[in-house]
Parts: C-alpha cells; structure tokens; sequence
C-alpha cells in the first residue's frame, strides 16, 4: 500500500475516535444531567458556596470566601504556599479590588 | 480534479517518504509535539469541564452572603446584624450559617462541619460526606470522636453518608447539629459564622450590598455573581499551573520552530534545488513542505487530543489530581462531566497545528525561490 | 528544432564580480539530432544548457521551441514546459538520498498530477530498460556510479522529453560504461528524440552516434559543423 493510504488511514482513523470521543462526551453529559441536577440540589439546600475540589487549605476550600489577607499570601497573583493555592486563582472578590473595595 | 487529488497524494507520498528518511528524528518531534498537545487539550478539557459544572451548580448558590470582618479577618458574626439587615428595603429573608473547619489529627485532614436547618439532625449525630466515610472508614452507625475547643472529647454517630454523586460538592463535609456545632468550637449563642440574604428583586442585589455595607461597615457582602466569577476564573491562564504548561508548550513550540527556521540544512537545501531543476514550480516544493509540516502536526494534534480526553474523562485527571490534591488527606474523587465543544478543538487546533505547518513552511520559501539552474552551476 | 539568438548571460550584472557565461551565441539544434558542446571547463557550455533548457533565463537574445517564443513567458509555464519537453542528467546525478530508485525515477512526473499506478508502470518500464528492476526499492545511495548514473536517466525520461539534455554524462563513469552510455544514446536517437551533451570527453564527441560539434570558448562559439 502507498504510503498516502496509510498516512490518510491513520488520520481517518483517529478522526473517527475522535469523533467518537465527541459521542461519548455528548451521551456522558447527556447522562450526566440527573446527577448535576441533585448537585444543584445539595447547592440549593445546603447552601453551599463552593465546589470541594482540594481539602488542604481554608482559601482553597472555599475560594470564594476567602478574605482579604489571609490567602494567596502577599499578592493575589503570587504562587501559594499550598500547591492547590498555585493552581486556583484567588477570587473575584480579592481580584477586583486589592485594597478593600468601600466606594 | 482527480488530477489535482492525484498531484496532491503523489507530493504526499513523497513528503512522507522525505520524513521516514530521518525517521527517529522525527518520531521524536511527533512524540514532544503529542505531549504538548496533550498537556494543553488536558488543561483545556480540565478547566472548561470544572468551570462549566460550577457554573451550573453554583447558580443555585445564595444570592447574598454577609460576613463580618475583624482586622481583616472574617469573624463570627452577632445575630443581631439580622434584624438590622432585615430592615433594608428589599430584603426577603435572612438566615444564619454556621459552618466551619475541623482538623483531624488522627488523620491529618481537615474537614469542613456544617448545620443544615432543612434536614435537622438530632442531637450527637452527624451526616458525613463520601470522602471521610473513606479516609475514617465510616459507616452509618459508626462513631467518630471529636476534640471540642476546650479540649474534651465529643463522641458523634455517623446517622448518614452523603451520596458518593455529589463528592465534587461534599466529599468533606459533616452535617452536624447546630447545638453539637457550638459546643464543638465554643460558639456562644448569640452569633453565626454568616448570614445568607435572600432579596425580593434580584435586580436589587447590589444595590441591597451596597446598603448593608453602608449600614454595617464591618461586614463584607459576597454577591452570587462574585461567587460565579470566581469560578469562570478559577483556573485562569494566571494560575500557577496553566502558566506552568503554557510556557511550557511555548518553549516546545519555540524550540519546533528555532529547528525549523535554522536547520533547513544544506542537504535540504540541495534537495529543493534538485526538484527546482527536474520541473519542480516553487509552488510544489511549498506544497510539499506543508505536507511535510501537516503531517507531523496533525498526527500529533489528533493523537493528543485523544490522548488528553481520556486522561481527564476516563482516567479522572491523574496528572491534575496529583497538584491539587497538594497535601491534602483527604482527596474527593469526582468524575467531571464531560464538557467538550467544537471550538475548543478549534482553539487548539490554531495554536498547534497552524504555527507548526506555517514554521515549515516559511523557512523553505526563500529555498524554494532559488533559480532552478542553481544545482547546474555548483 | 530548438533556436538561440544572440544568447547573452550575464552573472552578478553591474556588481564587481560580473561575469559574461554566454555571449551572443546563435545556434540551431536540429530534432532528432544529437548535438555536442566541447570546450574546457568555464567555457560556458553548461550555462548554454541551462538556457537552452529553459532553466534559466538568458540576460538578452531569444529562444524559440518549435518555433514558439518561449523566453518571455511567465515561470510557471516555463516549468511546465520545461518539465514536459526536456529531460535533465546532471553531472553529479543530483539523485535524492535516503528514498528508493523507483521514487527518485518518479519524482519528476509527480506535479502533472498523473495516477501513482499509471506513473509506477512508466517508471518500471524505464528500470527494465536501464536493468535497474532489481534494485527498485533499493536507496539510491546503495547504488554503485554506474547504476545511479542510470537511475538518473531513468530520472529524465520518465516526463517522455523531446529533448535530453545531459551536462557531462561520463564525467564519473569509467570507459566501460561511458561507451555503455554512448549507446543508450544511440538508442534515444533511434527513437527520434534530440539530445544535447555539454562534455570535453573524447569518448563522447568522438561517438559515431553524434550529428554536430559546437565549440565553445570564453562563452562564445568557435566552430560549427558536422563531427
């Protein structure tokens, strides 16, 4: 076989499984519409704030209601002393407006 | 056009063929370049599933949180606040939270406790969620001993598990009763860690904010939309590790083209001289050096990809999970839903596929110029 | 037939290395001839070809194929024509390394857009010719000098040229195959088509085989006539 065919084969191929990797998200997301319905629900009863992604840190926990010091140490940009913390970014809140936000 | 199908596959065939002359060199680019494409599509799928789910989830957040603040710290706040918030024009309802960190040291990890007034608990019970079921190997009936502030042992039965389906919100909380609650970290009656505000017209939140800050200058309010923006920002390109990956796939791309722009050695120089002379158009070497530069980029950007969709949806994130989960104990294990579109790929695919091919493409134009009778004359 | 008219090429024009290759050269080449350029090397003999076969453009004066101007036309038709009218060996064969006899006998034909088969077939056609069958698939730089020297040939005519242009063919050949040559020549000439040999090798101008000697010195024409 001419090296083209198996070169266009191949990429056929994994355009095809990617084609399928679309399938999968579309069915996985459609399937998962009852699971997210009952995470609102949690959201909704318990009142929460936050999704718990990393349990290390208070500001990480909870990066919404991290205040204004405390956290994301010196600087709102600055990496985190916790590994989470260099990979989550501080909140809005925080980013907004570094010295209290009082108009 | 079967004529231009057939010019197009035959300049193919030879591109492939010009590849698989070096063909540990370039098996190593399409690997270096796969990985690129793998850690950015990884980053990318990561960032837009969790966004997308929070966004989802969150929007049934409360509206409106006050918090009081002390030297710049948030304290507990006294529940005489609610009856002063109340009295703004606007505002439906106000209810305290109360809700706070634990840490194990049995364990080493912290959990965060939380009285829920909808499904109240009795007395020396709890609910915990999947994660500390897990890590405390707890079951219903099972007993969980705590340290109360003043240090004496407070001994709570596991009445329930939290659903494993929602470990991307509860994995590591503990409902507890409001009265185990304030006994546990010495709460005095008359406070709560925060309040929730529900507003009459949601288009008076801010300015409902607005008031409550002005009448109460200790406090800050948290509106529902900062708490949605802090996610849509939650894993921004600033963020440590996405900047660590984006400089990362930077320098890979600048090496790609630094390669490319300076090693069109004279070997292939002489090669695009030799086609020049046996009939070749300028145009056709060009061709060529795109099929050259696709064919790598291509396979490493479909292979990527693939390879990045089941790192994150399959396998659950490994790589990511290893960051955040940092020093904590206590892992969630969540699946993300998948939430993947079209321009994503197409995002990826300009920054990956579009700099390659052009970085091929350019350095060869100049060589491809030269006068055919170049190759006669040396 | 293939006319030049007060040929002039010039290199580095107006710059302190300029250098006149060609001059006010006029020259006939009949079709189905075979027409040899002598002269030592720096006489301007392989510039002729390149003017000659379209790959390059001469300074000033005119060239006419088959009677049709073909100086003054845009490069993409010249290559055209070029890749389709004449077949090129070059001294140094200029075979592409790393990739098979048959692919680097192909090479030229693969911008007409042919059918792999259809192209596979002519260029088999050629290595039976040439005795290259065997070595096919083979790289060329496992060739020895007479069989790269052949792959190159095979290189040429497979576009089926008119015209074959070769710039001293026997220059890495030894006597052997340099007569070995001279009769594939003779066998191109057998099948009408035209050739023209820039060399200073007796063996090649002394060929019974070939029609006319052009001399050249100091880009210019010295001699013209029958061997």
């Amino acid at each position: 076989m001419r090296k083209s065919s198996i070169f266009l084969i191949f990429i056929l191929g994994c355009t095809l499984v990617l084609s399928l990797v679309f399938l999968d998200a579309h069915f996985q997301t459609a399937g998962d519409l009852p699971f997210l319905r009952q995470e609102i629900k949690v959201v909704e009863t318990l009142k929460l704030t936050d999704l718990c992604l990393t349990t290390e840190a208070r500001h990480t926990r909870h990066p919404s209601q991290a205040d204004w010091h405390s956290p994301f140490q010196s600087h709102p940009g600055a990496l985190d002393h916790f590994p989470s913390g260099a990979i989550i970014q501080p909140p809005e809140t925080i980013i907004k407006g570094y010295e209290p936000h009082r108009q | 056009m079967s004529h231009i199908v057939n010019k197009q596959r035959n300049i193919l065939d030879f591109a492939l063929s010009s590849l698989l002359r070096r063909k540990g060199r370039n098996l190593a680019l399409v690997t270096v370049y796969t990985l690129v494409v793998f850690a950015l599509a990884s980053v990318m799928f990561f960032t837009q599933a969790l966004k997308k789910e929070a966004a989802l989830v969150l929007g049934a957040t409360p509206e409106l949180i006050v918090q009081k603040m002390v030297a710049g710290r948030h304290d507990l706040i006294p529940l005489s606040y609610i009856d002063q918030i109340k009295k703004i024009r606007g505002v439906a309802a106000v209810t305290p939270r109360l809700w706070g960190y634990y840490y194990d040291p049995l364990i080493r990890a912290n959990y965060t406790l939380l009285v829920n007034d909808t499904y109240p608990l009795p007395e020396k019970t709890i609910a915990v969620g999947a994660g500390i079921a897990r890590v405390r190997n707890a079951h219903r009936g099972s007993k969980i001993n705590f340290f109360a502030y003043d240090g004496k042992p407070v001994v709570l039965q596991v009445r329930g598990i939290l659903s494993e389906e929602s470990e991307l919100l509860s994995s590591d909380l503990i409902l507890i009763s409001a009265a185990d609650f304030r006994r546990l970290f010495g709460i005095p009656a008359g406070y709560a860690t925060d309040l929730t505000v529900q507003v009459r017209n949601q288009k008076e939140i801010a300015t409902v904010a607005a008031k409550i800050q002005q009448f109460l200058p200790d406090t800050r309010p948290i509106l529902r939309d900062e708490i949605m923006r802090t996610y849509e920002a939650v894993f921004d390109w600033r963020a440590g590790i996405v900047i660590v990956v984006l400089l990362g796939a930077l320098l890979a791309f600048l090496i790609f083209a630094w390669d490319k722009a300076a090693g069109l050695s004279a070997e292939e120089r002489r090669e695009i001289g030799i086609l020049k002379a046996i009939g070749w158009e300028t145009a056709d070497v060009l061709q060529l050096k795109f099929w050259e530069g696709l064919s790598v980029s291509l396979t490493a950007f479909l292979l990527g990809i693939i390879l990045a969709y089941i790192h994150i949806f399959l396998a659950a994130a490994p790589l990511f999970a290893t960051v955040i989960k940092g020093w904590s104990i206590l892992y969630p294990n969540f699946r993300l839903t998948p939430f993947v579109s079209f321009s994503q790929i197409a995002v990826l695919f300009f920054f990956t596929v579009a700099p390659y091919t052009v970085a091929t493409i350019i350095p060869s134009w100049r060589a491809a110029t030269i006068d055919p009778d170049q190759v006669m004359r040396t | 037939m293939i006319e030049l008219r007060h040929i002039r090429k010039v290199f580095n024009a107006g710059q302190p290395n300029e250098h006149v290759a060609v001059d006010d050269v006029n020259l006939a080449i009949g079709t189905g001839k075979v027409t040899v350029l002598r002269g030592p090397s720096g006489s301007g003999k392989t510039t002729l070809l390149t003017v000659l076969g379209c790959m390059a453009r001469p300074t000033s004066g005119r060239i006419l194929l088959q009677d049709r101007e073909v100086t003054s036309l845009p490069a993409r038709f010249l290559t055209a024509i070029r890749r389709k009218t004449f077949g090129f060996i070059f001294q140094q064969y200029n075979l592409i390394q790393g990739i098979s006899v048959i692919e680097n006998v192909m090479l030229p034909a693969y911008p007409n857009g042919d059918s792999l088969p259809a192209l596979k077939q002519r260029a088999e056609k050629l290595l039976d010719l040439f005795n290259l069958r065997p070595k096919a698939s083979a790289r060329v730089e496992w060739l020895s000098g007479g069989e790269a020297q052949r792959t190159a040939i095979a290189r040429a005519l497979v576009n089926d040229p008119q015209v074959i242009i070769a710039d001293e063919p026997t220059a890495h050949l030894d006597t052997k195959l340099s007569r070995e040559l001279m009769e594939i020549v003779k066998e191109f000439k057998a099948q009408g088509k035209t050739i023209v040999i820039a060399s200073h090798d007796p063996i090649v101008h002394d060929s019974p085989v070939i029609d006319k000697v052009v001399d050249m010195r100091d880009g210019r024409l010295i001699h013209s006539g029958a061997a």
